[in-house]
């Protein structure tokens, strides 16, 4: 049985219009515009409401909700200054603080870790490589639940409790196998012949680490930070934990979770705290989404 | 990424981001030297004489670790302060909603506060169970002798060994009520069960749905019906029966508790006296108890039982009086001169026995940190006997205190708080979820009588 492919002909261009406007006529179709419209409205709203909430009244909060803020609108600087007021209210500033000092270090330790040690599984051939790359994969696999209370063992028998040094060091361990599955797997993406040329040129492993890989791997480097940064400024579970010491260590999430108030009655500022918790997350993430995209579509060498 | 910096919008982000921290910080450091000025002011009128006993503490801490968040925490920082500012100690005070679940992590990793306010009996034992706890000190045992009564000495006690003198307590046998309607209506304060009923239905018969209930509460949905439970449990059956059921001498699916059960029936599924304001029986599973009072400020509801720190969550121009807005009456015994009061409260457990630890202990016992307290609070009292009624300024606190210091009055925990935690915090609480949305009472008991630990 032979069936002779269709020949490949091209699609017909309308006469009269230009090849541009008629692939963009082809690719694009109102009624998935209005699709994505109407998704993108849905999603924001309950954020919005959120906005529109943390401005209102404590009695409207309570009683009413955020969408009859456009009959009756009486706005109140109240509930931010409940949260931000470190004498009579939360205090947020403080933790907001801590918050960024946990982060950064968080990010970084990881992050430099992860992309020397992928540069090594992936192209550096020692012994017991394989299994030892298996291992790392298969860490992955391990609640970090189970590790509470043995790692806080350690650590205090160590003397690092209530130092931030527990929550670094907890999130670099517990971020460290899928960083260092996900760059191994985009430095192997790059030809092998690219890194021949480079030692043929007379680079070591060094040079070809800083000068080759470094800069082809940004978008990867990008693309895991965010990630990062967004699970740690988030996190509560592993602060919950580690962080001892009132507002000495403690991250935004974990004064954000006692917002409420012991028996939760003073609900209303969950509002103005998580706008000011989001504020970070939100801005690196609109100024980085392209890297973030591209992170994670684009391999190695197109980078 | 780090190359990136070049790009004039990361820049602009990070200056943003750096400059709403450093806003933040700012504001931080400028309200805590705010309060360093009250403090001062603060110290001007304490008299440290009576400090004196527990020695210069001079450059020592004690750390505090509680579930008690803002903003009542402010209160007990501030009753600390003149002991701060007399002996020289400091004290720092982390307070945490996820306290009953990390004082337990921290306590088996071997990093403990010095001080925990632990708020229920069932996690005091465990908590002395991890080996990390240490006995109360002679003087504290003493003061708890001289101003508790025997029954809460017995919740600080595990096998035989004192070790945590009482904090605050609360009232939990309370209906709140409008004092404006009674008034208009005619109602009287009800003094026995019987009572109760009778008002319950008159107001039926004026046309009202008389009571309010809401029992949701994220995972802890279902707890107001263990107090309306082990209410029942009191009055019907008394204080000795009340303790074997709770220590499950007598069975959960027995008469007795059968018989609680069915009573709280009659007024919480009864469809002729809930849910004012709220609904239909239904919406007694779906309302947030922090919401289920409210209907009483509308006038849609007539009563409402619920503990004497609802008092919070009525909006902050609510009058919360005899003569105001809102209050609150004791529910009564079987007769008028019974007075069976369920109650809650918290105890200071020490996981160190270092001298600072020990006199920040004594003086958490003694009636003079009591008083300081009460003055300082809205919401709290404690059974101390030495906590001095008049220094009370809160009518419905005052009420509370006089409950609970009446001679007549018989004090008993929460029984769900002194169960084991898989079933005093969690069956009983899905059971009478289930039970108010449909299941039987027969059902309900029996199923928490099979999950209890053997």
């Amino acid at each position: 049985m032979t069936t002779s492919a269709p020949p490949a002909t091209p699609l017909p261009v309308p006469v009269g219009e230009s090849t541009a406007s008629f692939a963009k006529r082809k690719l694009t179709s109102p009624w998935a515009s209005l699709a994505a419209v109407v998704i993108a409205i849905l999603w924001t709203l309950p954020t919005f409401g959120l906005l529109v909430s943390s401005f209102r009244p404590e009695r409207a909060i309570k009683t009413t909700g955020w969408w009859t803020f456009f009959s009756n609108p009486t706005l109140t600087m109240d509930n931010y200054k409940a949260v931000l007021d470190a004498d009579e209210g939360a205090g947020l500033g403080a933790y907001f603080v801590n918050s960024l000092v946990i982060t950064i270090p968080s990010v970084l330790i990881p992050l430099t870790l992860a992309t020397i040690a992928a540069y090594a599984f992936a192209w550096i051939k020692f012994p017991g490589r394989n299994i030892l790359f298996l291992v790392i994969f298969a860490l992955q696999i391990v609640p970090l639940q189970v590790t509470l209370i043995p790692l806080l063992t350690l650590y205090v028998d160590a003397g690092l409790a209530n130092t931030f040094w527990t929550i670094w060091l907890s999130h670099s361990i517990f971020g460290l196998p899928l960083a260092i599955y996900l760059l191994h797997n985009f430095m192997r993406e790059i030809p092998s012949s690219l890194l021949e040329a480079a030692r043929v040129d007379g680079a070591g492993h060094v040079a070809i680490f800083f000068r080759v890989l470094l800069p082809l791997l940004r978008p990867a480097l990008a693309a895991f930070g965010i990630f990062q940064f967004l699970w740690v400024w988030n996190d509560l579970l592993v602060a919950l934990t580690f962080a001892g010491g009132g507002d000495k260590v403690a991250p935004i999430t974990v004064a954000l979770a006692n917002l409420s108030g012991t028996r939760g009655t003073a609900w209303h500022l969950l509002s103005a705290g998580a706008f000011v918790s989001i504020l970070v997350p939100v801005t690196i993430f609109l100024l980085l989404q392209r890297y973030f995209v591209r992170g994670l579509l684009a391999g190695g060498v197109k980078g | 990424m780090f190359g990136l910096a070049k790009s004039r919008r990361l820049r602009g982000a990070l200056a943003g981001t750096v400059g709403v921290g450093l806003v933040l910080s700012v504001a931080a450091c400028g309200g805590s030297s705010d309060s360093d000025d009250d403090s001062d002011t603060a110290t001007q009128s304490i008299d440290c004489s009576q400090f004196s006993s527990y020695g210069d503490l001079k450059g020592k801490t004690v750390s505090v670790y509680t579930g008690i968040v803002t903003p009542e925490d402010k209160a007990y920082k501030d009753s600390y302060k003149p002991f701060e500012d007399c002996t020289g100690v400091k004290i720092s005070y982390e307070g945490d909603k996820s306290f009953e679940t990390q004082i337990l992590v921290r306590a088996k990793a071997g990093n403990p506060p010095d001080l925990a306010i632990v708020p229920q009996p069932g996690l005091l034992k465990q908590l002395v169970a991890t080996g990390k706890a240490v006995e109360a000190p002679a003087e504290v045992s003493a003061n708890v002798d001289k101003f508790w009564s025997k029954d809460w000495k017995a919740y600080g006690t595990v096998d035989g060994k004192f070790y945590a003198a009482p904090s605050g307590a609360s009232v939990k046998s309370l209906v709140w009520y409008s004092p404006s309607e009674f008034k208009d209506a005619g109602y009287q304060v009800p003094t026995t069960l019987a009572d109760l009923k009778t008002l319950t239905d008159k107001m039926v018969a004026d046309k009202k749905k008389p009571w309010c209930v809401g029992i949701s509460s994220g995972e802890a949905t279902g707890w107001p019906l263990t107090d309306w439970m082990e209410d029942f449990m009191l009055r019907m059956s008394g204080p000795e029966t009340y303790d074997k059921w709770v220590k499950h001498e007598i069975p959960f699916n027995g008469p007795e508790s059968t018989a609680a059960l069915d009573a709280v029936g009659g007024y919480v599924k009864n469809p002729a006296y809930v849910n004012g304001g709220l609904g239909d029986v239904k919406s007694i599973a779906t309302t947030t108890f922090q919401d289920a009072g409210l209907p009483i400020l509308d006038g849609t509801c007539s009563l409402h039982r619920m503990a004497s720190f609802y008092a919070a969550n009525f909006p902050k121009d609510t009058k919360v009086a005899e003569d105001g807005d809102v209050f609150a009456f004791y529910l009564p015994g079987q007769d008028a001169t019974t007075k069976p009061v369920l109650g809650g409260g918290e105890f200071n457990l020490a996981f160190a026995d270092r001298p600072e630890v020990k006199a920040f202990q004594t003086y958490l016992s003694t009636d003079t940190w009591a008083n300081i307290k009460a003055g300082a609070s809205q919401g709290w009292i404690s059974a101390n006997k030495g906590l001095d009624i008049n220094k009370v300024s809160n009518p419905i606190d005052k009420l509370s205190a006089e409950l609970l210091q009446n001679p007549s009055t018989v004090f008993r925990f929460d029984g769900s708080d002194q169960m084991p935690a898989a079933i005093g915090s969690n069956v009983i609480f899905k059971q009478l979820t289930s039970w108010v949305t449909g299941q039987d009472t027969k059902t309900t008991v029996d199923n928490v009588e099979n999950a209890w630990p053997k």
